[in-house]
């Protein structure tokens, strides 16, 4: 399978100082020659990398505002998370106004797709007999992290389609009947928080292809939108429409931090946990079958959700102040879709996963358990044999990442500084006894020569 | 253990667990989950030994002052033995039973002690032998056995 990934390397920028290898949770990137490189099969496309990186070598690629040029009408999704980028006071509506000053013909908040998921989410909660705890799957790198690591969780995620995917199908059908231009012409284009979307939106986990038609990250759309804030509407037409923009609620607003899920789904025991290092340790628990007692569990792999995100602009901590106070001010307004609505759409199951999510075993040694078995045995002899340092410095993020590379044959044990220095030491010493041997013919010119040398 | 024959593929892993240490079941336990993944072993099969393991090591922190998990590998079976030289299990069919426990107080204050220990390694195994001596200590045995597929 040819993996895409958003997270890129800028090889000019790369020093290979080995610090990135150490932040992936899944040991996907290596150094060789002085330079990272991804292991498609294992990359999450978390993001981690481009947070730890000090030199900005690792990128996300995603589109730019030129991807509209692609499509006659073009309708923005910005993330929940996109709102809380903006400083102190500005109000929600201004922000959606200045997107179709920007290009977009209009504007779709993906925080109204996420309401449609809560209740999805409720309803299965309250009916169905599920295995518990039941694991959110908005974020596409926890669902990554889970088909390499903890494959044997999946089946207890909500199979709900993702409020990013939810938001562009229901937008662009909306915009087919109020415009008449045909479905493919018209182009939904994601404002993304991270790499992860950018890969889900391109290479989906839950169905086989999404809706979205372009991701464009939010570092490079942001500046273009604070310059075209309180220009007000472009014309009469969208001045009476102003007010109808704005559809979420504050429930779905609040997906852009972590425990929006939970606080919007508002039934069961539920939990949520954000950070890579945290939702593994979480995950590793309820492997061993801890916390039955929860019903639902949000998880995000970027620290407090994802404001928190890779592409976005602010700290996460102020991301997230902005944004419930932007919540606070837009004050409590009625769902847009009525209950009869949203029972409808759970019923019809038009937003259920279609395709299920399916372990990527890349760890594996070997096919055969024996054949396994015998390469463990081997790796377990090299990993005992190396100085335990995990230095970084063979380029892999540490000694038993070192050893697992030479049972698979792409590394050498020399590659260790620390047994390289002590071969080289055997080396010397040998270099040094035979040095001191010398022909009989001239013994006598070697007064330091003693017997049994 | 297992009849160790040099020709057969195998791997031990060995963990110290002393009295109350209660952070080295759960690391024991992910150590040898990823060791499983990386042999390729089903899912059902890890969940079970990482189960075993965990309750197994817990009780050693918790009953048995200081004592030692291995965990045996071979292309038929896994192997999970803990011993402990704490003061042993009087009646090993009560320990058994659900909701039996003689842990103290501050150790169910911490939210462990809840007798389901015993229960849980015993619906997780294939095999299981608990030996023990009243002050001397306890050895327990659990094989899991790598082509039996019933999920408990």
């Amino acid at each position: 399978m040819q993996y895409f990934h958003s997270v890129k390397l800028n090889v000019k920028k790369c020093i290979g100082c080995t610090i990135c290898i150490k932040h992936c949770p899944t040991e996907a990137i290596r150094v060789h020659d002085g330079k990272a490189a991804i292991m498609d099969e294992r990359c999450i496309d978390c993001g981690e990398c481009i947070k730890s990186c000090p030199h900005h070598a690792k990128y996300a690629h995603s589109d730019t505002l030129k991807k509209l040029s692609e499509y006659k009408y073009n309708i923005a999704l910005p993330d929940p998370s996109f709102f809380g980028q903006f400083k102190e006071g500005e109000n929600i509506e201004d922000i959606l106004q200045a997107f179709l000053h920007i290009g977009f013909d209009e504007v779709f908040e993906v925080s109204l797709a996420a309401e449609i998921v809560a209740y999805i989410v409720r309803q299965k909660l309250q009916s169905a007999k599920l295995k518990k705890p039941i694991f959110s799957t908005s974020c596409p790198a926890v669902l990554r992290l889970m088909q390499i690591k903890f494959p044997g969780l999946l089946e207890q995620t909500t199979q709900v389609l993702s409020p990013m995917e939810i938001a562009a199908r229901i937008a662009k059908d909306e915009a087919v009947k109020k415009t008449g231009i045909a479905y493919d012409e018209i182009g939904a284009i994601f404002i993304s928080p991270c790499p992860a979307k950018v890969t889900e939106a391109r290479q989906p986990i839950t169905t086989k292809h999404s809706a979205v038609n372009g991701v464009i990250g939010a570092h490079l759309i942001y500046r273009d939108i604070v310059k075209n804030l309180h220009k007000g509407p472009a014309d009469q037409e969208e001045q009476v429409q102003q007010r109808l923009f704005h559809k979420a609620t504050k429930k779905g607003m609040s997906w852009g931090y972590l425990t929006g899920e939970p606080k919007s789904i508002g039934v069961g025991t539920t939990l949520a946990v954000s950070g890579v290092q945290n939702v593994m340790s979480l995950l590793e628990e309820i492997e061993r079958g801890e916390l039955q007692d929860v019903d639902f569990i949000e998880l995000k792999v970027c620290d407090a959700g994802c404001v928190g995100g890779p592409l976005n602009i602010q700290n996460s901590f102020v991301g997230r102040v902005h944004l419930r106070g932007l919540i606070d001010r837009a004050g409590g307004q009625p769902s847009y879709y009525s209950e009869e609505e949203l029972r409808d759409m759970y019923e019809k199951g038009h937003f259920e996963s279609t395709e299920p999510i399916l372990p990527r075993p890349i760890m594996t040694l070997d096919e055969d358990v024996a054949m396994a078995l015998v390469k463990m045995e081997r790796l377990d002899q090299i990993t005992k044999e190396l100085p335990g340092l995990d230095c970084g410095a063979c380029g892999c993020p540490s000694c038993r990442a070192l050893a697992e590379d030479i049972i698979r044959g792409t590394a050498f044990e020399t590659d260790c500084v620390i047994k390289l220095r002590d071969r080289i030491k055997i080396l010397a010493q040998e270099i040094l006894y035979l040095a001191r041997i010398v022909p009989p013919s001239m013994a006598a010119d070697q007064p330091e020569k003693k017997e049994g040398t | 253990m297992a009849a160790s024959d040099a020709s057969t593929p195998q791997i031990t892993l060995e963990f110290p667990i002393e009295e109350k240490d209660f952070f080295m079941a759960g690391e024991s336990a992910s150590r040898v989950k990823k060791i499983l993944q990386q042999l390729g072993l089903g899912q059902d099969i890890i969940r079970r030994v990482a189960i075993i393991i965990y309750e197994a090591a817990m009780n050693v922190a918790i009953h048995g002052s200081h004592g030692q998990l291995e965990v045996h590998v071979d292309p038929v079976a896994i192997h999970v033995q803990t011993a402990d030289e704490g003061a042993g299990i009087p009646d090993i069919e009560m320990a058994m039973s659900e909701g039996f426990s003689t842990a103290s107080d501050e150790i169910r204050e911490m939210g462990f002690g809840a007798g389901m220990g015993l229960p849980n390694i015993k619906k997780n195994s294939d095999d299981l032998s608990v030996e023990s001596k009243i002050n001397e200590g306890t050895i327990l045995r659990a094989t899991v056995y790598l082509n039996s597929v019933t999920s408990p």
